[in-house]
């Protein structure tokens, strides 16, 4: 049994999966089920001025039959008064002392605000404060959330403000909507922050309904922009950590979210240098119970790999992760398909003559099987054929040993540089 | 392929017992079945379709919710789609190429095939339009599977088309021949009306040879397509084979489409004399119309029926009593000429013969009498020999001769699909292989009239 039990910058929790700030952790009834069903922490659902909320507010977006691939929001911060909120935040932790309450916050940008939200809410006993510079709809309209998140002077304004009165750690939660997540990070960082947050959720409009033509979600016939979340979006919140996690210059832990749908995830996203996750779109799909399996499985996979506590994860593939420049132009693979294994769907063979380099052939073998053979010498080891493959193990991408010692762009281009330093320069 | 699941026999409700036993899918099982499709390239499943539905197009079709175009996928292929959907052995056809038997389960094709069409039919879609008038004519003898598939493509190709029909409706043994259970009536009616809405006049209650002659078809039309199918069940050549109570499997299923269901083998002991794909549907029938015990009995084994797996299953679930290395000697009548019982000898199985079936003999000295209020004759079908000779054609044993690739038969003017081209020994007589050679047949005529193209194709 490996320890599962999280650090973040202070903050402890029994387990690494907490509930983002989200409709999940709209009430103390809510945080003390998921507390009960085995969540490590809750992010409390954004504090602030009470809002007002349109109905419908969720729409989901399928993919091939599965629901929920993806998931867009129109709803606000809370709805219900602070000092409610306050209430059952201070129920909740007494009931749950060693499980992490992590209060969200939001209010207007000045000093005199932030003092006073902070104060208050870290009177009831939370473990740490995440500022909502993040939400991309409708606060963003009033100057907060992602209006202010994607300004970097005003995410370390801020971030300095609630720190000058802040007790316990301080989260600040990131708005993806912005060209480098890099640069707000760093202004978090600058602004004492003890850990950063990501992602938010992305600007989306989830469909339009082809028979009324109205938008999905609509409000009475009119649309407006929500965040987008749920599986779909993890490969773009795994960059953003992983860029944040191999940034010299951003060096406090990361509360890794965006698409974390079980330990799987979970695990990729400490790989790659989040000190434990936050999940919503899950929990909403199906329930808090989802959690027993992300403990379980994670705690299978570090007795398997031999790790004994799920800190030990964090980070350890920032290393692999760089630019383009530095990856090896000499290194080659290419496909090998095992006909014993094919089923003959042909899907390789059209993928790679349509759209790929049109490397596999329908052949027929001595028994006159239809078989299916990659020509290796044009093979440019792009993946497509593999991804295509509906069985598993039919096709492996093997290394193909081409002699070439290893050389990145950046070095063939150094190389160059150097060699043509000598002579004339072949820019002009 | 979809196992057909009885739901019982209900002895007080006997019209129920014929509605179709098989409900399909709803839209949520059909889009998650059509999504499982792999869509593969090159797809087996068409090549081992005979009429080469592109069937991952039509399922692809229905992943999309474009279930017009999927239909009309289906049923350009085979203009009697929505039938086969339900009729086809999918199991030794598409179903059974399907890659995925190598993986997980196969497709349902033949379930999402009938969702497709299902919702053509259920929207009253017209999914075909005929091509510009060529000024040619073409007569189509007997509207069954063959006759409909040869006439819709003729119709498309600019042909005038008229289907003669010596029954009251088109659509044979679609229409007449395959239970209700299995192919309601509408299914049939459908195909037949998508075919009369091509401007094909079709002639009912008209038998060539009687009501109108050979000559006049011939002097009338440009090319005659022959597609008159098989006749009735042949005699046994046993005593007692015009009692009452003696039935013939053919015109005994088609009793049961044609009119209310009747009472009168309500509680009896039917005995069904054969083991093919009729004589399934006629034991079937009589266990639904409420018969107390439905033998089957077959002179060789389990291993020589030429039913289906799956009708031998389904008729497993009727309670139907198989008896093998059975032979009917002589059926046996009281005073008044009614069937009370089958008398029988016990075979036994000796060297294969010309089909590859092991030919049976009789066992001496075991002779037994079976309890019988209705014997019910399903040992095949015999032919129209009649009209083929009185049409001038060259045949074997009422089986009409035609050229492999064109299916023209001895007069060039005529051509000849489906069961009546049927020979033993060469492939099955399915509804999917009369649609395919009708389908052949025009384009043969079409070739051999080679009419200026039009713009309809």
């Amino acid at each position: 049994m490996a320890d599962l039990s999280l650090n973040l910058a202070g903050i402890k929790s029994p387990n690494p999966f907490w509930l983002a700030s989200a409709p999940p952790t709209n009430s103390g009834y809510q945080v003390q089920r998921a507390f009960e069903a085995g969540w490590g922490g809750a992010v409390w659902k954004t504090l602030g001025e009470p809002i007002l909320n349109v109905t419908s507010r969720f729409a989901a977006v399928g993919f091939n039959g599965q629901k929920v691939a993806g998931f867009n929001n129109i709803e606000l911060i809370t709805d219900r008064p602070l000092e409610v909120n306050l209430r059952e935040i201070y129920e909740t932790k007494k009931r749950f002392p060693n499980h992490a309450i992590i209060a969200s916050l939001m209010v207007e940008p000045t000093q005199e605000k932030w003092h006073e939200i902070v104060k208050r809410v870290e009177e009831v006993g939370v473990d740490g404060l995440e500022l909502n510079f993040g939400c991309p709809h409708g606060m963003a309209e009033r100057g907060m959330g992602a209006a202010s998140g994607q300004v970097p002077e005003l995410v370390e304004k801020q971030t300095m403000w609630a720190k000058e009165v802040a007790e316990t750690p301080v989260i600040v939660k990131l708005t993806p909507n912005i060209t480098d997540i890099t640069f707000t990070a760093q202004a978090a960082v600058n602004g004492g922050a003890d850990a950063v947050s990501m992602i938010n959720t992305i600007n989306s409009l989830a469909g339009v309904d082809i028979d009324t033509w109205d938008t999905i979600p609509n409000v009475a016939g009119k649309g407006a922009h929500g965040g987008y979340c749920g599986p779909a979006v993890k490969p773009i919140a795994l960059n953003m950590v992983a860029e944040c996690a191999r940034h010299p210059k951003i060096n406090v832990p990361i509360s890794g979210m965006g698409g974390v749908s079980s330990w799987r995830e979970a695990v990729e996203f400490m790989l790659m240098g989040a000190t434990g996750v936050q999940v919503c779109t899950a929990a909403m799909h199906h329930g808090f119970s989802i959690v027993e399996d992300m403990k379980d499985g994670l705690n299978n996979y570090l007795d398997e790999k031999g790790i004994d506590s799920v800190m030990d994860l964090v980070g350890k593939s920032v290393e692999k992760y760089s630019d383009w420049g530095n990856l090896d132009l000499n290194h080659q693979i290419v496909a090998k398909i095992n006909n014993d294994v094919c089923i003959n769907c042909n899907k390789c063979h059209i993928a790679c003559e349509d759209t790929s380099h049109q490397c596999i052939d329908m052949l027929k073998d001595d028994n006159g099987n239809d078989i299916l053979k990659v020509r290796e010498e044009d093979c440019v080891g792009c993946n497509l054929c593999s991804i295509v493959c509906p069985v598993d193990g039919a096709i492996d991408m093997v290394d193909y040993a081409n002699g070439k010692p290893p050389m990145t762009w950046n070095e063939r281009q150094a190389a160059i540089g150097a060699a043509s330093s000598c002579e004339v320069d072949l820019i002009k | 392929m979809t196992q057909l699941k009885s739901k019982g026999i209900s002895l007080e409700n006997l019209k129920s017992n014929f509605e179709e036993v098989h409900e399909g899918l709803n839209n949520q099982e059909a889009m998650e079945e059509a999504n499982r499709c792999l869509y593969c390239y090159d797809a087996p499943c068409i090549k081992a379709c005979p009429t080469s539905i592109d069937i991952p197009k039509f399922i692809k079709k229905i992943a999309s919710g474009n279930l017009k175009g999927s239909a009309t996928t289906i049923m350009s292929s085979n203009p009697v789609g929505a039938t086969c959907a339900r009729v086809c052995p999918t199991e030794e056809l598409c179903e059974g190429a399907c890659v995925l038997n190598h993986s997980t389960e196969p497709i349902l094709i033949g379930d999402l095939q009938r969702f497709a069409t299902d919702w053509a039919i259920k929207n009253e879609q017209l999914l075909f339009k005929p091509g510009e008038k060529n000024g040619m004519k073409v007569a189509v003898v007997g509207g069954g599977p063959a006759g409909l598939s040869a006439a819709r493509e003729l119709a498309r190709f600019g042909y005038e088309v008229t289907i003669f029909e010596a029954e009251a409706e088109a659509g044979g043994l679609d229409t007449y021949g395959i239970v209700s259970f299995r192919l309601p009536q509408d299914i049939s009616r459908w195909e037949v009306d998508q075919v009369r809405q091509m401007d094909v006049e079709i002639r009912t209650n008209t038998r060539v040879g009687t009501d109108v002659t050979f000559q006049e078809l011939s002097e009338q039309y440009d090319s005659i397509v022959l597609t008159i199918g098989m006749g009735n069940v042949p005699m046994l050549g046993i005593e007692g084979e015009d009692l009452n109570g003696v039935h013939d499997a053919i015109e005994f299923v088609k009793s049961t489409k044609s009119g209310p269901v009747t009472e009168e083998l309500l509680g009896k002991n039917v005995v069904v004399i054969g083991a093919g794909n009729t004589a399934i549907d006629a034991a079937t029938c009589a266990a639904r119309k409420g018969a107390a015990d439905v033998k089957i009995v077959y002179r060789r084994t389990v291993k020589e029926m030429t039913a289906y797996d799956f009708e031998y299953d389904f008729a497993k679930q009727d309670n139907v009593e198989f008896n093998w290395l059975t032979q009917p000697i002589e059926i046996i009548g009281d005073e008044t000429n009614q069937v009370t019982h089958l008398k029988c000898v016990k075979m036994a199985l000796g060297e294969p013969d010309a089909d590859g079936r092991r030919r049976a003999a009789p066992v001496e000295g075991s002779e037994f009498v079976m309890e019988a209020d209705a014997v019910i004759k399903a040992i095949g079908q015999t032919r129209y020999s009649d009209l083929i000779e009185g049409f001038g054609l060259d045949h074997e044993g009422g089986v009409v001769k035609v050229d492999p690739e064109s299916l023209q038969t001895s007069n060039s003017k005529v051509f000849a699909a489906g069961d009546v081209i049927f020979a033993k020994g060469q492939g099955e007589a399915m509804v999917v292989t009369a649609a395919q050679q009708g389908k052949e047949v025009a384009m043969a005529i079409h070739k051999q009239l080679a009419p200026a193209p039009t713009a309809a194709m």
